[in-house]
């Protein structure tokens, strides 16, 4: 395998810019989750491919425990979507601009 | 193998773009689970095998299948367009990606040479190596990590539970 880490830094930085526009530019909620698990997995590739370049296991474990904090984040998330839903019947997040239930 | 790596890059954003982009949800998670799948490829061709599976098991399998229920549960539909944002919204955000993309894009390539090294081949992805700095090094990490899972697991069920009035 011949590729520069720059390469694969360079491939999460568009990923995660990806992740951000869909973030900003969207007003679905589940969408909005979409893009920030797109922004975890830019930040684990960019992990993996600096693992790789100081030959050093440290960022695969850190990989792992993103991941674990991603399944939680999600599980939670998504409840509280559901949650959402039943009260309002809409995910917009333009028309969710109340704090109090 | 190099050309595969970059094959698989190109999949990977195109796959994300029509995440972003896509108007109908169920399309939007299909489209991330391909993402998914041709990152645990890139992960594979950076040879962190165990991270690879990881990505398939826990990404593509568990929180995508979760992703497609809550779609169905809710019964979204597509949207009538993608949203229209106020103009100083708009010119805001893109600003704010251009200076990121732009910035990083510097600092790496005007970097000192430093990274322009190509990586070599090495032994480090091995799975014993990695349980070992598991449960060695990183042994506290990785309980706070399952206590982590268990908060998670009560919040759900705390959040997802019909209230009784």
């Amino acid at each position: 395998m011949i590729v520069p880490v720059e390469h694969v830094v360079i491939l999460s930085l568009l990923l995660f810019l990806i992740g951000i526009m869909g973030v900003l530019f969207r007003r679905n909620a589940i969408i909005i989750f979409m893009s920030i698990e797109l922004m975890l997995n830019a930040v684990n590739l960019c992990l993996i491919g600096f693992s790789r370049y100081h030959q050093s296991v440290d960022g695969q474990v850190f990989v792992f425990l993103v991941m674990t904090l991603a399944a939680a984040e999600v599980s939670v998330g998504l409840a509280i979507i559901v949650a959402l839903y039943r009260n309002r019947q809409t995910i917009n997040i333009d028309e969710i601009n109340l704090m109090r239930g | 193998m190099t050309f595969l790596f970059y094959f698989v890059a190109c999949l990977t954003i195109i796959s994300a773009l029509f995440v972003v982009l896509n108007r109908n949800p169920v399309y939007s998670a299909v489209m991330l689970v391909l993402c998914f799948f041709s990152i645990a490829t890139l992960y594979l061709l950076l040879e962190a095998y165990f991270v690879a599976v990881l990505e398939i098991i826990i990404y593509a399998g568990a929180i995508m299948v979760l992703f497609l229920f809550v779609i169905m549960l809710l019964d979204l539909g597509r949207e009538a367009a993608l949203p229209k944002l106020k103009k100083l919204d708009k010119a805001l955000s893109l600003f704010l990606v251009v200076i990121i993309f732009l910035g990083i894009l510097t600092l790496t390539i005007w970097s000192g040479g430093d990274l322009h090294q190509t990586l070599n081949p090495s032994s480090v992805g091995d799975i014993k190596a990695v349980g070992k700095a598991l449960f060695t090094d990183y042994l506290l990490p990785f309980e706070v990590a399952s206590l982590l899972l268990l908060v998670a697991l009560i919040g759900t069920v705390y959040l997802a539970k019909r209230r009784v009035k």
